[in-house]
């Protein structure tokens, strides 16, 4: 079994799901190109992030943990009553969290619907804060792949710096890895310059196995990032799960020298929780990942709770919610 | 590495992330300053403020102390008072992590001895022995809700005494010592269940001696069958770790538990010979073989009840289809727990060769991320080496090591001045007939070696004259099975290690010891029943 | 004169199946035969033959087990006349075949009597069986000398061990009808090992040996403490007082069973 050469064109990848060879339904050979696949052992899994998470982080250390997860922090909404007002505003927090701390950084991006980019771009010009558009779909990803690769297109042409993609998640646990694996190769063309986020759905994966599988299955399909969930579902991201992911990505920075991100999403939405998520990309990847170019936090109202959190430590007294923008 | 298959290719066009990412600087400023209205140079000293990207120290986070508070000095508990030696003799018993004295401890002498298995003798005859059963389990239920109620205290004394990391303690000898005596607690008043048609009965006054790797555990392992099965005890704890022995006869007497029942006497090896001599019924012995087989020289002819728990080199095997990542934490676990001071530690690390590589990586990757230091700071993985013996046996052993051949690897940590320490160290290149191989270290030093079938796994695990514990890593079913079945230790981790519960018998073949602690097997050594006895006894 | 001369038994050793001589060559007196005095050497051979036949017989199903020991009561059964004429009698002989019957049941059931399946708390499968300790090594008693041998006998190897018995010193011929007993039933070579000989010369090998796992003292007399002694040097699971006919129990079995407590995570 030599390894196949391996080529990113779709026309390739197409060509070796139909080798004649290949016993029915085993569409894509993954296994030959991949370093291991292996699997996961959830209870085992489950233990060390529930150690990790035990970490007692203080002081200075608490200090620079916040501070890293605001410059991490991807602002997010993502409603159907978004508004460009609504967007607006979110910009201003966006790039000022704390307007009565200048010291406070701004977020890495903001991340938006498609049709609320062109806001987003114009309120951020020049900031330095970034625009991430959800696309192919979102959340479900059930449309045809061309529909996905012309609204990637179109909000990359209105100015997304990133793009969030989600997998088709039915021909995933179907077994239909190359269809997958097909339209994030597509999407990643389509990108351009942009940045791509492979979103996994995690809690639609069932199996921390499949989400092994998934996380390489996009990072071999030229994912810069991969992300969690997109937070429409219950269940989105834990610490099991991203420890998976973190662990697929350090065998691949292991096995080539790549490096990838990572982005957990969806129900992060306190300071504690962002700071367990640090420990655990800190012990699990080391200093080098504690970047907002390789990591990232989803969410919406974290933000104001690291704020909090980030007075009390320079005030020494707990704070209210009263004396933080909502928005 | 060599970029292989399809990873090594260049993803397109790089993105705008990477052409703008910058080298790390020091200072930990990796973006540009881009930030509109923002004032860049109060940012930037702010930022100044915040250690180096290069890595991120975890301020200390040290449990406080002041929820013990320690007596000058500790008599010998004995009838329910702390009483003054009639030794005379005393000791100090200090903090392994810094050498501090904390207490002064009697050593007890036979004379000592004596009176204490007299004060049990004397409560179990006059009225242990006969309370009702359905008491006895309220007074083993007592006893685990205080362990809980101050498990805090319990825990900080611990790592206090022997080094063990505080987070080890706070979150698995207390629970796991509470635990243990609810668990037998209930079965005081059910043993006509347990042992159906047998009219068990219990022994008398059982002599108890425990090691130094898990002071209060092992103290909950041996009291709570004891006392749940009709006994009185008197019990030894090991000489560098007695103080938690003593706080728990303050527990004893909250619970108010009868004077005598139980009892317990410090000092160092010559105090446990007394108590192997003694008018005991029964010697339940935790500790290294060679004291092991030397108690069972000693009680030879003499009829008395007698379970061992000794020594063990457990192989921790993973195979090539094992889910290496739980694996490795799984291998760390294994050794590095408790400064690998635990019987049943995986010392030696059977890898199946097509994957001993990454496997090794992956292992060496792990140890640099083990914080070496404080027992009381929260985020310690790897406590003090309980004593300067310890610590000499382990250098000496890991000597031999490098001498015969095996290569060395130990992450770089930086280890404090003061007190007993040794980096958590991984020997690969390992023969089957080295030393390391073949002693108990009993410290945080895993020996790696090689094998190429499950066959040759199973012959080279089995390749020791101990068989208290074994781990299997892999994700194939039946081959657990087929491995289990054919390994020669009393406990088969499959896909996990150093588990414990009360309700899961624990023990060894071989040179590792006889007889069960834990479970419904567990109170067997405790018991006689009609019909013949069991080995031992 | 007799009208006809009886052709006289020869009564050997039995060690991994077959009947040796003595390797030293030697014989002594006993119930009017000269019988095989075995030397150290012998010992060493048996626990050798002991120690080869384990493996397999310790993997052999329960099942199996149990239909080969009710084999060796159908052979003594068969056997009658010869047992009776070398032990206490006929009553003797069907205590002993009667005893190997009720030990022969006891095999597929040793696991569910002595085993558990363990609820520890966390998301763990933890079960607990039990499993031959290896090698045992028997100081038969003196008296009876057959039903004390097979109640010795039986179950140690009920439960999956092998066996080195050393015979009555002053009654060996019954131990050696046995053998024969054995050797025509199902029994793999090796399981069973027994030596006729001299107690005081043998059972200091015994117990000092570092192949044998557990002993059992039932015939040791006063020898016991100083075995027990010896047989601390490998952690020997010792058995004291056991047999002598009155003893049929399932702790005659456990006595030589080690208990196994497996865990496996429970995870999807």
């Amino acid at each position: 079994m030599g390894l196949i050469p391996f080529a990113r064109t779709p026309d390739y990848t197409r060509l070796v799901a139909k080798a004649p060879a290949l016993p029915a339904g085993f569409e894509l050979p993954l296994e030959p190109r991949l370093p291991r696949i292996g699997s996961v052992d959830a209870v085992a899994l489950e233990a060390r992030a529930a150690e990790l998470a035990k970490r007692s982080i203080k002081r200075e250390a608490k200090v620079f943990a916040l501070e890293l997860a605001i410059r991490m922090m991807d602002l997010t909404t993502l409603e159907g009553a978004d508004t460009p007002g609504k967007v607006a505003a979110l910009a201003s927090k966006a790039v000022r969290p704390d307007p009565t701390d200048p010291g406070i950084p701004s977020v890495a991006a903001l991340c938006v619907y498609p049709n609320l980019v062109p806001t987003a771009v114009e309120r951020l010009r020049g900031t330095g804060v970034r625009v991430a558009s959800v696309a192919t779909a979102f959340p479900s990803g059930q449309t045809p792949t061309d529909v996905k690769i012309a609204e990637v297109r179109a909000v990359v042409e209105f100015g997304a710096d990133e793009v969030d993609m989600v997998i088709d998640r039915g021909a995933f646990l179907s077994g239909r890895y190359a269809k997958v694996y097909d339209e994030i190769v597509q999407v990643k063309e389509a990108c351009g310059e942009a940045h791509l986020k492979v979103i996994l759905e995690t809690g639609e994966l069932g199996t921390y196995d499949n989400v092994r599988r998934a996380s390489l299955l996009a990072i071999a399909a030229g994912a810069d990032f991969v992300k969690t969930s997109t937070g429409k579902l219950p269940s989105a991201a834990t610490l099991p799960v991203t420890l998976v992911m973190l662990e697929a990505i350090r065998d691949v920075h292991e096995e080539t020298g790549r490096m990838v991100g990572l982005k957990p999403a969806g129900g992060i939405r306190v300071a504690k929780q962002a700071v367990q998520y640090l420990v655990q990309l800190y012990e699990t990847l080391g200093s080098e990942w504690l970047t907002p170019e390789l990591y990232r936090l989803g969410a919406s109202s974290l933000l104001n709770d690291v704020l909090m959190q980030l007075r009390k430590e320079r005030t020494g007294s707990y704070q209210s919610p009263d004396y933080f923008t909502v928005d | 590495m060599v970029p292989k298959g399809g990873w090594g290719i260049e993803m397109g066009p790089a993105s705008p992330h990477r052409a703008r990412r910058t080298a790390p600087s020091a200072a930990g400023s990796r973006e540009p300053a881009e930030r509109g209205a923002i004032d860049v140079s109060e940012l930037e000293k702010k930022r100044s403020s915040a250690p180096a990207l290069g890595g991120w120290d975890y301020a200390p986070a040290p449990e406080s102390r002041e929820v013990v508070s320690l007596r000058e000095r500790y008599g010998l508990f004995v009838g329910g008072e702390f009483v003054s030696p009639r030794s005379e003799a005393w000791y100090s018993t200090i903090s392994p992590a810094t050498e501090e004295p904390l207490a002064e401890v009697a050593e007890a002498g036979v004379e000592d001895v004596g009176a204490a298995v007299a004060s049990a003798r004397t409560a179990f005859e006059n009225g242990w022995s006969e309370i009702s059963p359905a008491e006895r389990a309220k007074y083993l239920f007592r006893i685990a809700r205080i362990l809980q109620e101050r498990s805090r205290e319990l825990a900080v004394l611990e790592s206090l005494n022997g080094g063990k990391p505080i987070k080890e303690s706070r979150d698995v000898d207390l629970p796991l010592a509470a635990a243990h005596f609810f668990y037998y607690a209930g079965w005081a008043d059910k043993l006509e269940y347990a042992f159906p048609n047998r009219r068990p009965r219990p022994l008398g006054v059982a002599g108890q001696i425990i090691p130094w790797n898990f002071p209060l555990l092992m103290l909950a392992w041996k009291i709570a069958p004891a006392l749940a099965a009709g006994n009185t005890v008197v019990l030894k704890p090991a000489e560098t770790t007695p103080l938690t022995a003593l706080l728990f006869c303050d527990l004893v007497r909250q619970a108010e538990l009868p004077p005598g029942v139980v009892n317990v006497v410090t000092g160092d090896g010559r105090t446990g010979a007394a108590l192997v001599q003694s008018d005991v019924d029964k010697i339940a012995f935790t500790g290294s073989t060679e004291v092991g087989k030397a108690i069972q020289r000693e009680l030879a002819g003499t009829g008395k009840h007698l379970t061992l728990e000794l020594g063990g080199k457990a192989a921790n095997i993973v195979f090539d289809d094992a889910a290496l990542d739980q694996a490795v934490e799984g291998i760390v676990n294994g050794i590095y727990f408790n400064q690998g001071h635990v019987c049943c530690a995986g010392s030696r690390l059977l890898v199946q060769e097509s994957i001993a590589e990454p496997l090794v990586e992956k292992l060496k990757r792990r140890l640099g991320t083990l914080r070496v230091g404080d027992p009381l700071d929260k985020n310690t993985d790897v406590g003090a080496i309980n004593s300067r013996p310890q610590l000499e046996k382990i250098r000496e052993l890991v000597a031999a090591g490098e001498a015969e051949g095996a290569e060395i690897y130990q992450p770089p940590c930086r280890l404090p001045e003061r007190g007993y320490w040794f980096a958590p160290t991984v020997f690969t290149n390992v023969a089957q007939s080295y030393r390391i191989a073949q002693e108990e270290i009993f410290g945080p030093v895993l020996s790696v070696l090689t094998f190429r079938t499950p066959e040759e796994a199973v012959e080279k695990a089995n390749n020791t004259p101990y068989g208290l514990s074994a781990g299997v890593w892999t994700e194939k079913g039946s081959r657990i099975l087929w491995m289990a079945q054919r390994l020669r230790a009393g406990v088969v981790w499959a896909n996990t290690f150093n588990r414990f519960d009360p309700a899961s018998p624990f023990g060894g073949y071989k040179e590792s010891g006889f007889g069960r602690e834990g479970g419904l097997h567990g109170l067997e050594p405790y018991l006689s029943f009609d019909g013949a006895e069991p080995f031992g006894g | 004169m007799p009208e006809r001369l009886p052709v006289r038994k020869t009564y050997k050793l039995f060690i991994g199946g077959e009947f040796p001589r003595s390797e030293s060559g030697r014989t002594y007196l006993a119930r009017g035969q000269n019988v095989a005095r075995a030397s150290r050497k012998d010992l060493r051979d048996a626990v050798r033959a002991a120690r080869a036949a384990f493996g397999k017989w310790s993997g052999a199903t329960a099942y199996n087990r149990g239909q080969v020991l009710y084999r060796i009561a159908e052979m003594m059964e068969s056997r009658r006349g010869e047992l009776a004429a070398t032990c206490g009698g006929e009553a003797e002989v069907s205590a002993a075949v009667d005893r190997m019957v009720w030990y022969a049941g006891w095999a597929d059931k040793l696991a569910q009597a002595l085993g558990s399946a363990n609820p520890v708390a966390g998301p763990y499968f933890n079960f607990t069986i039990p499993e031959p300790t290896g090698v045992v090594g028997i100081l038969a008693p003196e008296e009876p000398a057959l039903d004390g041998l097979v109640a010795r006998i039986a179950p140690a190897i009920v439960g999956g061990n092998t066996v080195v018995a050393v015979a009555p010193e002053a009654q060996p011929l019954a131990a050696i009808e046995l053998a024969e007993a054995l050797a025509t039933s199902d029994v793999p070579g090796g399981v069973v090992n027994i030596l006729t000989g001299q107690k005081e010369e043998l059972a200091p090998w015994l117990a000092s040996h570092m192949d044998i796992n557990a002993i059992d003292l039932a015939g040791a007399g006063g020898l016991a403490a100083e075995l027990e002694r010896a047989a601390a040097e490998n952690v020997k699971r010792v058995v004291r007082g056991g047999g002598g006919g009155g003893g049929q129990s399932l702790w005659e079995i456990s006595a030589f069973l080690e208990l196994k407590t497996v865990w496996h995570p429970i995870g999807a």
